[in-house]
């Protein structure tokens, strides 16, 4: 069998050839509208540019969906409280920091780690109501969706006039804080693109050195024969809520050094929606199984791209969910099952057509 | 005999990616006829249907359907067209009532756009009553009727319509003896109506009892066509096969009494386990190297000892010795761990993880069993498959093809290998021929023969008391949960298994 063919049918047949067009052609739009889209300056002594805020600005939903990805894979359903366990997350480590101009409250890597705990702690309750006690992803997640943003309030407390008031926005007034979310020091690349391709890579290198891959897609496509074989599905159904919540913190840190601040009803407000969309556009069936990280990596990066993208055009922020409705639904038609047997059978006709010529 | 062909299907070639599935395949059907297609696993009698009923699309061919060229793309437009199909594994809803589920989509209105309940229901009970069915509560879950009623449902909702052509696609595999005969009579008076039945079978008896034509296919290519009552039997196997077939007898070869062998030590000795609900106390030992049959109605409690055994459903009561030890099991893998391997009963639903490649599925039980953070090197994947593929004769175009490209037979296959890949010392085999051609069929008696010659216990279950006869040296008699007995297989004869089925107390022992 000649060697070419093969490769070329596995890349026409590979679940990463719509996501990447998609970002391809996207890209493309934003060149011819605003020319400059691609260049790359150094000012202040950092990388500016459009494509580096594209990149730079994806960063916390790239983390999202990395997680997201793992929790449809296994489960079958969606983890929707990753917004409002940022904004928790966000809210523990920027309460514990103070806002004091000298010095932090507790040494820095100690709020990031009780920070990181807290959200691998809500990952594990949206775990143990899935995995433990079956109940639906999305409702069972529901819970914190609604209650993570209060719990978040109060933990945003601040002494006014004697009294706790929750809900307000408490800021570190530290400058080194600043730096995940922005740059660290002589170094052009902002600090949470180093963030999320840590990430991602160590969870790439996790899942292929160790069989918890295999596991997962298992346990997404057939839990019941993969209990059979000995796989504990509800351990690693389990494992993926907390892995998503730990990511949901990685994501709500570096949001709220971007502004420094922890606002309880803002940070990663709506990125669960962007998160689940990452997956699907990154050929991810939401129905579990088989998953690609890389595919929803790409789609994160669109996503922002395209909210990027708007913006540069001038769309107001009102109006670009509309905008993006139009794209996404572009791209998922694109990638439906039902639309690639339609082009299948036009090809047939076609074929048929010229057959019948001769 | 003046014939009018309701449907012809001529010149069909498909193909998959590295597999020619079909070529140039002929088939034609009159009114009024059952008609057998056969055909050893991956022979394309599947693909066939599934490019008549539009799941597939063809490469080339021409469909008519009473003379006019049809094109189905889906099932449903198979369906309005007048082509219904039963497929051998079940595609109902089970949490709906029966009436919703032959009705689905098809729901009698009221004037308002409503359901018409009344209207379903009682249509729903008088289409039931036709297929034998009057005591059926239409109006019940279906999942609380067994899979023999839950078939019928099936076929009753598949000729509701104006139903000229009906596919039946391995109805009868998870059918008792008395469901089957119900069976045939609804199609003999589907046949007395005018309609064509398109019956696709391994049971060469069943194939007998019903079929007037016969088309056999091999390798996705037409062998023929036949006339049932003109075709021994031993031509028809010979044709699948395409080669002279050779007698099935004689595969057991080794000792029977090895159960009497004291010096033999038990590796199974379970006292008094039982699973609530499905299975009372019962007691059993096993020694190595003996392989033990259970035999029973279906639903007598048979899958439900063995997955007992397993862990599958964890015991209530009683102690299990394994290999001399005690085993407390909670869970499968602690029985995998301990030495035991389950192939179940139902291979789309409990064995194959359909969209895993065939390398996957066969090195999942291992890696499981060695643990997730030690994860199998690529090149020891690589070669487990290649030699299990090898040993086994799977046929697949590579270890990378998804396991639901496969044939039903090359995928049981494949859960076998998975098995042994384990090396387990007790191999439980809950229907590992069900649905499965001829040639395969031997291949895997052969395969439980010599494994237990070379030192594996194995339990065996099947609906066909011939295999087991023919592969066990004792068969365990197990009727409504119940253990009841046990028989030496000296020259039994089905006759005497199943009279040891049906109650007989005296015959066991």
């Amino acid at each position: 069998m000649p060697d070419k063919l093969p490769t070329l049918q596995s890349i026409r047949k590979s679940q990463l050839l719509l996501p990447v067009t998609a970002l391809i052609i996207m890209l493309l739009i934003n060149v011819l509208i605003t020319p400059s889209f691609f260049r790359i300056s150094i000012q202040n002594g950092v990388l500016y540019g459009y494509t580096i805020d594209i990149i730079n600005r994806s960063c916390e939903l790239v983390i999202m969906a990395v997680g997201m990805t793992l929790v449809v894979a296994a489960s079958r359903g969606t983890d929707i409280s990753v917004g409002a366990v940022a904004a928790v997350a966000a809210a523990v480590c920027i309460r514990l920091l103070g806002s004091s101009y000298d010095s932090y409250a507790i040494a820095p890597v100690l709020a990031i780690l009780i920070c990181f705990a807290v959200s691998i702690l809500c990952g594990a309750f949206n775990g143990f109501l899935v995995a433990n006690l079956n109940i639906q992803p999305m409702v069972a997640t529901l819970i914190l969706f609604t209650a993570g943003r209060g719990i978040a309030q109060l933990i945003s407390a601040r002494e006014i006039n004697g009294v706790m008031v929750p809900g307000q926005i408490l800021y570190v007034r530290m400058e080194s804080f600043k730096s995940i979310g922005g740059f660290l020091p002589g170094i052009v690349i902002p600090t949470p693109v180093f963030i999320a391709a840590i990430f991602v890579l160590a969870t790439i290198l996790i899942l292929r050195r160790t069989a918890l891959g295999l596991y997962i897609q298992t346990v997404g496509i057939n839990p019941k024969a993969g209990r059979l074989v000995g796989i504990n599905s509800t351990l690693i159904i389990f494992f993926t809520y907390v892995f998503c919540g730990f990511s949901s913190g990685v994501a709500g840190l570096i949001a709220s050094s971007r502004i420094y601040s922890s606002d309880a009803n803002n940070i990663g407000l709506n990125m669960e929606l962007d998160a689940i969309l990452a997956v699907a556009l990154g050929g991810n069936s939401l129905g579990g199984g088989k998953f690609s990280i890389a595919g929803s990596v790409i789609g994160a990066i669109t996503i922002q791209a395209l909210t990027t993208s708007l913006y540069a055009m001038g769309v107001s922020a009102d109006q670009l969910p509309v905008y993006k409705a139009i794209v996404v639904i572009l791209i998922v038609t694109m990638q439906s099952e039902e639309f690639k047997r339609w082009r299948s059978a036009y090809r047939l006709r076609r074929q048929n057509r010229k057959g019948a010529e001769k | 005999m003046e014939n009018h062909v309701v449907l012809s299907m001529k010149n069909i070639t498909m193909s998959f990616p590295g597999v020619r599935a079909l070529q140039n395949v002929d088939f034609s059907l009159y009114k009024g006829e059952i008609h057998a297609l056969m055909g050893e696993n991956g022979a394309g009698k599947s693909t066939l249907i599934k490019v008549l009923t539009g799941v597939h699309t063809r490469d080339s061919g021409e469909i008519f359907l009473e003379d006019k060229p049809i094109n189905n793309r889906s099932p449903e437009e198979a369906h309005e067209n007048g082509i219904s199909t039963v497929f051998q594994e079940i595609n109902l809803c089970t949490n709906l009532s029966v009436a919703e589920n032959i009705f689905a989509g098809y729901q009698p209105r009221t004037r308002l756009f409503a359901i018409n309940w009344k209207e379903m229901n009682e249509k729903a009970a008088h289409i039931l009553a036709w297929v034998g069915l009057e005591h059926i509560d239409v109006t019940r879950a279906l999942g609380e009727y067994s899979v023999a009623i839950q078939q019928m449902v099936a076929i009753a909702r598949a000729v509701n319509f104006n139903c000229k052509v009906l596919i039946l696609d391995e109805p009868t595999s998870s059918l008792d003896d008395h469901e089957v005969e119900n069976l045939f009579n609804v199609m003999r008076q589907l046949k007395a109506d005018g309609k064509g039945i398109i019956f696709v079978t391994h049971f060469l008896e069943q194939v007998y009892q019903v079929c007037d034509r016969i088309t056999v296919l091999r390798n996705g290519e037409l062998q023929g066509v036949f006339t049932t009552s003109e075709l021994p039997r031993v031509q028809l196997v010979a044709t699948m096969l395409g080669h002279e077939f050779n007698e099935l007898a004689s595969i057991r070869s080794h000792s029977q009494d090895i159960d009497r062998d004291d010096k033999v030590p038990d590796v199974i000795k379970a006292v008094g386990l039982s699973h609530k609900g499905t299975i009372k106390p019962f007691d059993l030992q096993i020694k190595k190297g003996e392989v033990i049959g259970l035999t029973g109605l279906l639903g007598s409690g048979r899958s439900e000892l063995a997955r007992t055994l397993y862990s599958a459903d964890k015991p209530d009561t009683g102690t299990l010795f394994f290999k001399g030890n005690r085993l407390k099991a909670s869970e499968p893998i602690d029985s995998m761990r301990a030495g035991m391997a389950y192939l179940p009963e139902d291979r789309k639903e409990e064995s194959i993880i359909a969209d895993l490649s065939v390398r996957e599925n066969l090195i999942i039980a291992l890696q499981a069993k060695t643990g997730v953070f030690k994860l199998l090197p690529v090149a020891k994947q690589n070669e487990l498959s290649e030699q299990y593929i090898k040993a086994l004769n799977i046929k697949t175009p590579s270890p990378e093809t998804l396991i639901k490209q496969l044939s039903g037979g090359n995928q049981q296959k494949v859960i076998i290998g998975r098995w042994l890949i384990t090396h387990p010392d007790f191999l439980i085999l809950d229907e590992p021929t069900r649905g499965i051609d001829v040639g395969t069929k031997t291949e895997i008696q052969k395969l439980v023969v010599q494994l237990a010659g070379e030192g594996m216990t194995i339990m065996f279950i099947s609906s066909e008391i011939e295999e087991m006869l023919r592969t066990v040296n004792r068969l365990c008699v197990i009727r409504d949960g119940k253990k009841v007995g046990e028989i030496r297989n000296n020259n039994l004869t089905q006759q005497d298994v199943m009279a040891a089925i049906a109650g007989g107390e005296k015959n066991a022992r």
